[in-house]
């Protein structure tokens, strides 16, 4: 895969793929980064996948600028020869509409729709995962169904409780933290996106793909208390592409 | 064992060490000191490893109590450091008695000073760092009766930075820059009057980043392909004032970046004060390399000679 690198600063550099945005380049950049595993002896300390592009991290005095993109070239050069032909589906089980979801409604309305439309629309794409960015464990989702896409609030909201499940445009996404935000809230997760006092402190990573899932009130409550005490099991799948 | 008991917070005081390594890639900040050098320094100086926590005290210090006896150090920006109502040396481990009162005055030159204690501070750990990020939760500035806790080791304090190594927090700075990555999107005219034109640090400026406030006028369009953001990056918004992002910063961005502050420059930012002036100056890659190199075999000398 042709590849252009751009020093950001001395410590990191970008590898930029010319290629158009897709999920095949984002199953390609996955495998590149789960190559640089292998690496790290070599002063590699941290890389941070994105749309089209992956920022690695390095220390200057192990690696000059140009031994690092002689490390990475071959890497990318064998890229296709990794693709991945199953991908890892994360199930996150959501309660819409209601206290937890207070712009379903509006939301159905301006696209025309039934509440049950809307979440049907919702539930029945699996999100590939572009990259995680913006706060702790946040996922940007690609191909959500136009017929439910939004604009962003026009007065963004105070405070965002974590778990909150929004539509932004024609984006999806969930917060993992509580924070100040925009996009219309549909519903909300139990599950904890960030949790700092884990081991794992995350559920997912870019490349995943995330399936969202209506559930009651009482499961909700059920999941939470799960989460909660830590005997929730995260439902998560290997399907093939 | 309890070290200090906080008879008063200051402005803004955090536990920093050098910053979390490997979740940039889940969206969580590096965090970390913002002037590494004077962190790294500080931890010399009192026998530490270089990495490990001290206290990122900003502007207005706070007041701490002495629970024992041990050895300190203040590096960075000189705020005033003061045991007792005595001003005492930056840059050299003292030695603070039980009971004793290590306080703040003005700031006389920089805006951060790092206080750090014989053994490390020993506060809450998340994700191999100490380092605190308020927004997400990991960990919390200095409140009045919170008690910081380590264990010193019984050692002789006098160790001190050859004056010539002590660096000089200027208000007027000149900073090195490595171009890129989204210059050939800027026009050649505004990347050269980038270079050429002096830019003033505005008050909105914090961990998470350096707003400055320019005279440069561009017309270039801002949004990119969202893209991991460099510690050092520079954004420059579709409204030409430039942002240098810096450890608390968001990991990911979608606004042009004109180029990178190389790593041992920073601390030359996180010293400037609202209203203090900046000019970058563009070199190359391996420039900025070799600038990095010689800082870091720096301290690796002075580590080993005091440990």
């Amino acid at each position: 895969m042709k590849i252009t690198f751009y020093p950001l600063g001395e410590a990191a550099v970008k590898c930029c793929f010319d290629e158009d945005i897709s999920a095949a380049l984002t199953n390609n950049i996955q495998s590149f980064c789960n190559k640089l595993n292998h690496h790290k002896h070599l002063g590699i300390t941290e890389w941070v996948p994105a749309y089209d592009s992956v920022a690695v991290y390095y220390e200057p005095w192990k690696l000059s600028y140009e031994q690092i993109t002689n490390v990475l070239q071959p890497i990318a050069n064998e890229m296709d020869a990794h693709y991945q032909k199953t991908k890892t589906v994360i199930t996150i089980p959501t309660v819409y509409g209601g206290t937890y979801g207070p712009d379903l409604e509006n939301l159905a309305t301006a696209n025309n729709l039934s509440t049950k439309e809307v979440i049907d629309l919702h539930t029945k794409r699996d999100y590939l995962i572009n990259m995680i960015g913006f706060l702790p464990g946040f996922p940007y989702l690609s191909d959500l169904d136009e017929r439910i896409a939004m604009p962003r609030l026009e007065n963004p909201r105070q405070a965002v409780p974590a778990g909150s499940v929004g539509i932004a445009e024609s984006q999806t996404g969930i917060y993992p933290l509580d924070s100040p935000g925009g996009w219309n809230i549909i519903g909300r997760t139990p599950l904890k996106l960030f949790d700092a006092g884990k081991e794992e402190p995350f559920l997912f990573e870019q490349g995943d793909y995330l399936r969202f899932t209506s559930i009651t009130d009482d499961e909700f409550k059920r999941i939470q208390r799960e989460v909660e005490v830590g005997t929730y099991e995260l439902e998560r799948r290997e399907e093939s592409q | 064992m309890k070290l200090f008991s906080v008879e008063k917070p200051g402005l803004y005081t955090t536990y920093q060490d050098l910053g979390r390594v490997g979740y940039l890639k889940y969206g969580v900040p590096a965090s970390g000191a913002l002037d590494r050098f004077a962190l790294q320094v500080g931890n010399i100086l009192v026998g530490n490893e270089r990495g490990a926590a001290g206290l990122e005290v900003t502007m207005q210090g706070p007041e701490l109590i002495a629970e024992e006896t041990f050895v300190i150090s203040v590096t960075g920006g000189d705020l005033s450091p003061m045991i007792n109502g005595r001003r005492i040396p930056l840059w050299k481990s003292v030695v603070i008695k039980k009971g004793q009162v290590l306080e703040f005055g003005q700031p006389r030159q920089g805006v951060r000073a790092y206080l750090t204690v014989s053994g490390g501070f020993h506060a809450k750990e998340y994700m191999g760092s100490r380092s605190v990020y308020e927004p997400a939760g990991l960990g919390r500035k200095l409140e009045k009766g919170d008690e910081l806790v380590g264990e010193p080791r019984k050692q002789k304090a006098g160790t001190g930075l050859f004056f010539t190594e002590i660096p000089d927090y200027d208000r007027d700075v000149i900073v090195r820059v490595v171009k890129g990555p989204h210059h050939e999107q800027i026009s050649d005219k505004v990347v050269s009057d980038f270079f050429a034109i002096t830019h003033d640090v505005s008050p909105q400026s914090n961990r998470m980043g350096y707003r400055l406030q320019s005279e440069l006028k561009t017309n270039h369009e801002a949004n990119v392909v969202s893209d991991a953001v460099p510690l050092g990056g520079i954004q420059l918004p579709g409204n030409g004032q430039p942002i240098i992002l810096l450890a608390d910063r968001q990991t990911t961005g979608g606004y042009t970046r004109i180029g990178t502050v190389i790593g041992p420059d920073l601390p030359l930012i996180a010293q400037l004060p609202p209203g203090g002036k900046i000019r970058f100056q563009e070199i190359t890659v391996e420039e900025a390399q070799e600038a990095a190199k010689q800082v870091e075999q720096k301290l690796r000398i002075w580590e080993r000679i005091h440990r």
